[in-house]
């Protein structure tokens, strides 16, 4: 396995450091920056999966001759 | 002992996002589906060592390169359409995940009907005729 071992670990700790901070924000009574810190966290976690959906595309378009 | 890294990929990430769930579902969703594509990554580099010994073996024997061609897209095919029924069906929208397995198999019935109408013509040529 050559590939980055470490995006399973950054995933898994932005969201828990994401509910950790939604929880915070809620506490303190900023209901709405709660929400967009959740928001945040989601597309930067939404963009790594992107990639990697990507490299896997483009591995199948070479490796099963689609072009 | 590739299995034994799979494996514990496997596990590891099944308990990361039982503590994510408790949490943010979404978030859970995303780990699996970012574990099923590592390691859908990690098995095309072992399909493609596979495929090289067969396409050399088509070379050698003068099969027509048309048919290798259209049974490995079919395979592509299936490949691709098991990993996002499988991720689909994993955030709980089972339906949807059929539909996607049913598109995977009409647009397999799609590439495969070419080899289906001449083995069909080859069959007829073969019969005698009415005549």
């Amino acid at each position: 396995m050559n590939f980055d071992i470490n995006a399973i670990f950054q995933i898994a700790g932005i969201g828990i450091i994401t509910a950790m901070i939604h929880t915070v924000l809620k506490q303190m009574g900023k209901e709405d920056m709660a929400h967009w810190a959740t928001v945040i966290g989601f597309v930067v976690v939404m963009f790594m999966v992107i990639r990697l959906l990507d490299q896997l595309f483009q591995e199948i378009r070479t490796i099963f001759l689609f072009q | 002992m590739e299995i034994i890294q799979v494996v514990g990929l496997g596990l590891l990430v099944a308990i990361l996002s039982l503590i994510l769930k408790e949490q943010k579902p979404m978030f859970a969703f995303l780990l699996t589906a970012c574990a099923a594509l590592f390691i859908f990554i990690f098995l095309a580099d072992k399909i493609a060592a596979v495929i090289r010994v067969i396409e050399s073996l088509a070379l050698e024997t003068n099969v027509n390169l048309v048919y290798l061609k259209t049974i490995l897209k079919i395979i592509g095919i299936a490949y691709i359409a098991e990993l996002g029924a499988q991720i689909v069906r994993d955030s709980g929208f089972s339906s949807i995940a059929s539909k996607i397995e049913l598109a995977g198999k009409v647009l397999i019935i799609v590439m495969a009907v070419p080899i289906i109408e001449v083995l069909i013509r080859t069959v007829i040529s073969m019969l005698p005729s009415s005549a």
